[in-house]
Parts: C-alpha cells; sequence; structure tokens
C-alpha cells in the first residue's frame, strides 16, 4: 500500500516534471535553441490562472479561467519569440541559454511583484478530492495531473508525426535555411512554437498549482525539469516525459529507503551518471557531427 | 590609428602591441596600486571584491572564452578551492602562502577530474552536466559535515605571510595589495597560456572540434587541461573570496553564482581579459549602485526605505538581456568598436564587425 501510494505521487510530480520538459523538447526540437526560463514560464502559467481564478483578485470559474490562461501563456510564448528571441537567429546555441537564464530572473521578479512571494495556493475544483480505483484512494489531482499529461503527450507526439505543421516545425530544425528554400515559414513557425511551449507550460502550471501552494520560486523546478529532459534524451518527446518520470519515482523512493540528506542529490548523481555513459539519453536522438 | 612594423616573428606574440600600450598599462598599475590612498575604505573592500570575481571570472574566460566550452558550474570549483584552502591552514597548519596555491590546485585536480568523463560532452551537454555538478558539490559540502561543518559553515583565519598578519577588516590595503598581486599574476598566466601552442590548441577547439581534430589537436586532452586551469584559476578566487567573506558555508557557492559568474563574463564580453574585469566592475558595483538608486527615490518620495526582494538580480538579467540582444560582444566588443572608431575617424563603417550570419543545421538525426 505503502509502495503504491509513493509510484502515484511520484509519477503525479514526475508527470509535472515531464511537461517542463515537454516544453524544454518542444522548442529544442523545433528551433534548435534551449528555454531556460520554462520553468519561471510553468510558474507564470500557474500565477496567470491563479490571477484569473482567485476570489482575491478577478475570481473567474476555474474551468473558465484555466483555459484563459494556456491561451494567454501561449500568446506571451508568441510575442516573446517576435520581440525578443527572433534577434537570436543564428548566434551560437548557449547565447540563447544565457538570454533565457537572464528572462528567468526578470519573470520570477515580475512575478513576485504582482503575486507577492509568500506562498498562495489556487482555488481550483480538483484540490483535496479523491477517487477510488476499487480499493485504492488515489487524490483527484494526481490522477488529474498523470491523464493530462498522457494525454498531452500523445497529441503532441500525433502532432509532430502526422501534421503538416508539426513534420514542417521539424524540417525548420533540421536545416533552417533548406526549410526556407521549401517555401515553409520558418519564422512563423518558430513563433508558433514558442507559442505552443508556453500553452503547455500553463497547462503544467495550472496542474503543479492544483496540487499545492506555488511561489515564484517555484520556477526552479526548471532545472530539475532540465534534467529530466536530458535523462530521457533531449529532443525526443516520449524521453522527455520518461525522463521526469524518473526524476518524480527517484525522489519519494530515495527520501523514504535513503538516509536523509543523500536522498535530494540522487536526482543529479542520476543525470551526471546518464551525461558520462549515455551522453544524449535513454532516447537519444543524437549522432557525432558529420563535416 | 598606429601602424606596428614587425621586425620579429616576435612582435606577433608580444604581450604589448607598442609602447604606448605598455605605458597605458603601466600607468593602469600605478593607480592600481596607489588605490588605498585614493578611495575610503568602503570602496577599497568594493574594489577588492570586483578583483576576486574578475579573478573567477578570468577562470571561467579560459574555459568559456578561450576553450569555448560552457560551465553552468563553476561555483564548485569556488567551492573547492575556498574550502581546501582553509582546511589546509586549519587541519595541516599551512601558512597561507602554501595552502593558497595548492588550493588553487586542489581545485584544478577536482577540475581534471570533471573534465575526464564529461570531456565527450560539448554544448549544451557539457552545460548541464557542469550544472548537476554545481548542486551535487552544494549537497556534498553539507553531507561532509565532520570536514566541512555543513550549513555551520567555516570561518577563514586571518591571512598570515611573513609574520605580517592580514585581515580584510584590520588592516584591509594589504588584502587589497595581496588580491591585486594575485590577480596581476593570474592576467600574466593567462595571457602567456594564450601564446603557447596550447592555447592556440584551445582557440582551435573553440572555433571547431573537427577542424581541431583534423589539425592534430588532442581535443579531449585540450578540453581537460582546459577545464584543469580554468578550475585552478576559479579556485584561488574561492580561496580569497572565503578570506574576504570570513564565514562562508554551502550557500555561499549555490547554483545562482555559477550562473552569476557566467553571465558576468558574457556581460564583460567573452575571450578577453577585459571582459572579465568589466564584467566583474558591473558584478561589484551594481548593489551599490541600487542601493543609492533606492535612497535617492525613497528619499525624494520622502517614504521609508523599501526593500523589494529580488530586485538585484533582475536588474542583473535586464541588462544582460539588452547586452545579448544590442551587444553580443559585450562591454569589450563595444570599447574596442568605439576605439576604432576614434583610430580610423573619420573611415569608420558600420558594418567592419558584423557578424556573419549562420543558418542552423542540426546535429540530430534522424
Amino acid at each position: 500500500m505503502d509502495v503504491l501510494q509513493l509510484v502515484v505521487s511520484g509519477l503525479a510530480n514526475g508527470c509535472v516534471y515531464g511537461l517542463i520538459a515537454l516544453g524544454f523538447v518542444l522548442i529544442y526540437k523545433a528551433t534548435e535553441a534551449v528555454n531556460f526560463a520554462q520553468g519561471d514560464f510553468m510558474m507564470l502559467g500557474a500565477f496567470v490562472c491563479l490571477g484569473l481564478t482567485n476570489a482575491q483578485f478577478l475570481g473567474l470559474p476555474f474551468w473558465l479561467a484555466a483555459p484563459l490562461a494556456i491561451l494567454i501563456m501561449g500568446a506571451f510564448g508568441y510575442g516573446l519569440e517576435v520581440v525578443v528571441i527572433r534577434r537570436m537567429f543564428g548566434q551560437p546555441q548557449v547565447a540563447v541559454v544565457i538570454l533565457t537564464i537572464a528572462l528567468g530572473f526578470v519573470l520570477r521578479f515580475v512575478a513576485g511583484l504582482i503575486w507577492g512571494n509568500q506562498p498562495v495556493s489556487l482555488e481550483s475544483p480538483i484540490a483535496g478530492r479523491d477517487v477510488r480505483f476499487g480499493g485504492v484512494v488515489l487524490g483527484l489531482d494526481e490522477v488529474m495531473v498523470i491523464s493530462v499529461t498522457v494525454l498531452l503527450t500523445v497529441l503532441l507526439y500525433f502532432y509532430f508525426n502526422r501534421t503538416r505543421l508539426g513534420v514542417a516545425m521539424q524540417a525548420a530544425s533540421q536545416n533552417q535555411l533548406a526549410a526556407y528554400y521549401m517555401g515553409i515559414p520558418v519564422k512563423r513557425l518558430n513563433s508558433l512554437v514558442w507559442a505552443l511551449s508556453g500553452m503547455v507550460a500553463a497547462v503544467a502550471g495550472i496542474l503543479f498549482a492544483s496540487k499545492g501552494s506555488i511561489e515564484p520560486s517555484i520556477g526552479l523546478l526548471g532545472i530539475k525539469a532540465f534534467a529530466a529532459a536530458v535523462i530521457g534524451g533531449f529532443g525526443s518527446l516520449p524521453g522527455a516525459l520518461l525522463g521526469g518520470i524518473i526524476i518524480g519515482l527517484i525522489e519519494p523512493f530515495s527520501a523514504r529507503y535513503i538516509a536523509a540528506g543523500y536522498s535530494q542529490v540522487m536526482a543529479y548523481l542520476l543525470l551526471f551518471l546518464i551525461l558520462v555513459f549515455r551522453p544524449h539519453g535513454i532516447l537519444a536522438q543524437i549522432h557525432s557531427k558529420k563535416v | 590609428m598606429r601602424t606596428v612594423f614587425k621586425t620579429s616573428y616576435d612582435a606577433d606574440i608580444n604581450l604589448f602591441r607598442h609602447r604606448a600600450q605598455a605605458g597605458w598599462y603601466a600607468l593602469l598599475a600605478l593607480l592600481a596600486v596607489l588605490l588605498p590612498w585614493l578611495v575610503n575604505v568602503f570602496w577599497l573592500g568594493e574594489a577588492t571584491n570586483m578583483l576576486i570575481w574578475a579573478i573567477a571570472g578570468m577562470g571561467l574566460m579560459v574555459l568559456v572564452g578561450q576553450t569555448g566550452q560552457a560551465s553552468l558550474g563553476h561555483a564548485a570549483f569556488l567551492a573547492v578551492g575556498c574550502y581546501a584552502n582553509v582546511l589546509y591552514q586549519q587541519k595541516l597548519g599551512l601558512p597561507f602562502i602554501l595552502s593558497f596555491p595548492l588550493g588553487g590546485l586542489t581545485a584544478a585536480l577536482a577540475g581534471v577530474l570533471v573534465a575526464i568523463p564529461t570531456a565527450r560532452l560539448h554544448g549544451l551537454y557539457l552545460a548541464i552536466a557542469t550544472l548537476a555538478i554545481s548542486i551535487l558539490v552544494d549537497d556534498l559540502i553539507v553531507l561532509s559535515a565532520p570536514l566541512t561543518n555543513g550549513v555551520q559553515g567555516l570561518y577563514a583565519p586571518p591571512i598570515s605571510i611573513f609574520g605580517l598578519t592580514i585581515d580584510r577588516y584590520g588592516n584591509p590595503y594589504l588584502f587589497y595589495w595581496v588580491v591585486l598581486v594575485v590577480a596581476v599574476l593570474v592576467v600574466l598566466l593567462y595571457r602567456n597560456i594564450l601564446r603557447t601552442p596550447l592555447g592556440r590548441a584551445f582557440a582551435a577547439v573553440r572555433d571547431s572540434e573537427v577542424s581541431a581534430k583534423a589539425m592534430g589537436v588532442n581535443v579531449a586532452k585540450a578540453k581537460a587541461v582546459s577545464f584543469g586551469i580554468s578550475a585552478g584559476i576559479t579556485g584561488l578566487a574561492g580561496a580569497l573570496m572565503g578570506h574576504f567573506a570570513g564565514i562562508f558555508n554551502n550557500e555561499t557557492f549555490n547554483l545562482l553564482i555559477s550562473i552569476q559568474l557566467l553571465l558576468m563574463i558574457v556581460i564583460g564580453g567573452l575571450g578577453s581579459i577585459h571582459g572579465a574585469f568589466f564584467g566583474a566592475i558591473i558584478v561589484a558595483i551594481l548593489p551599490q549602485a541600487i542601493a543609492l538608486a533606492r535612497d535617492a527615490v525613497t528619499g525624494a518620495l520622502g517614504v521609508s526605505s523599501i526593500a523589494i526582494p529580488g530586485l538585484e538580480t533582475a536588474i542583473f538579467g535586464a541588462i544582460l538581456i539588452v547586452f545579448i540582444l544590442f551587444e553580443p560582444a559585450g562591454i569589450y566588443g563595444r570599447w574596442v568598436k568605439i576605439r576604432t572608431y576614434f583610430e580610423l575617424f573619420p573611415f569608420y563603417r558600420r558594418d567592419m564587425f558584423r557578424r556573419q550570419r549562420s543558418y542552423l543545421r542540426t546535429e540530430r538525426m534522424r
């Protein structure tokens, strides 16, 4: 019973990591840029939803506020690409990494300024309810997190492999110039990918907020999610989810079975080992560069 | 613009391009030595802080600016240098003059140890691996509490060189000079490394690993050596940081310091010693500038002083965003442009420093 509880809460946590990691991977897959502010996107999504829902702020019903928040974050991602990221076109990858790290600082500060630095909780109908599967009692929030994540991953997987737009995005990521010659509007696609990633981040944020209280510093969760993306294999959507779940599962189990203090190291130790022995993750997509 | 007549092969690798340049640097050195008589104790402390950050920045610059390997974990080496230096003094009773270089050496060894398994990684993946190391070292310090005293931290004793006791608060000008000497030595070391075959190998690895390999450079070895030198210099900075702060624990060297260090050298300008110093000036001055601005604003509005958490990092981030967008070459890059403008006046063209646009091709294969 105990083990099952650990598995479910680990899975739920892991799914949130996985969703943030999905955001990383989406942008990476399509534009080869890495958005280190993805965790802060998630934080912003959670706060936007909170600002719309909670009685203290706008007080909209949750089921209206959640899609609205997702749309707002989509628009935010699109705008950010148009205004800031597009100027980085053709510059080294690390420059974008540094830019987004700085962006994360700014976002965390702005969120703290608007919504305060104290932990607040989202007034969500999902939180604090139970569902029964046979004799097992699970939190509705956890079940919700897991199912939404799986659904979203499947949707995105088909989107990238089956739809015109998704395939165009992949083409643009493999060779921008060639894609451009083929008539693919590379710039607009990049904006759309950032919008998509902002929306995924908003979903992750809303789910995370349903599980507990939030504060601006939860954006730092992005680092863990990043580890998840790398463990799974950067550039692979199922890999991101897999990595997230692995990290999510390691945490509660090592906290329970390994001495305190060592447990929080485990996720990063695993990341390091994966990087050393299988540098491109479990579901690798990178091979050595050919000239 | 001064035209340098090269009459020997050495002219290409001389430390100074011509006499006038050497003269300017001599003037700067003189100013730096005389600084204790020019400013008060507070600003001397800030200058010391700036120099320490500049040393750390040069350490990271060897790796990022010269070898082109991004590291998000250099606070780990700051920590290794700092703890090693103090522990050698406390547990082994070594004097500062021995424990300080040994601390740097320990950090360098740690750097090589990190470099060996991560030598196959590059770009983004290396950044992540070093990020993991930064977090691991943070936790490791807490876990090895018997040695490092965990979260309580350690206390750095006053430095004692040849019977002379140097304390940051007791005699700040002596401490400043010690830091200045270390900074100058590191600058000389850095400059000289760039003139050796090793320095050329670093540049080759930075510009293209594939072509470096084709030219006969042992890429893995060059990376490992670069990591070692970089970590060693950073370790020296860490040791000085420990003496400067007096008391330190694992939090002193957390992930944010790693990130700040990287952001600092990007603002300053990658690939130049000047960049490390310019970046360090920003890092050292910014908190004071914000405090002054806040006092001015609250004074003008007549309200009591308000503290806004995270303001400092946010402004730092905003400055960085502006730089990456409008001047990717950093402060030093802008300075070179301004200097060239005046040297060539009126023949400067806007496109002189234009970067070549490169289109992106993935390294992922399907």
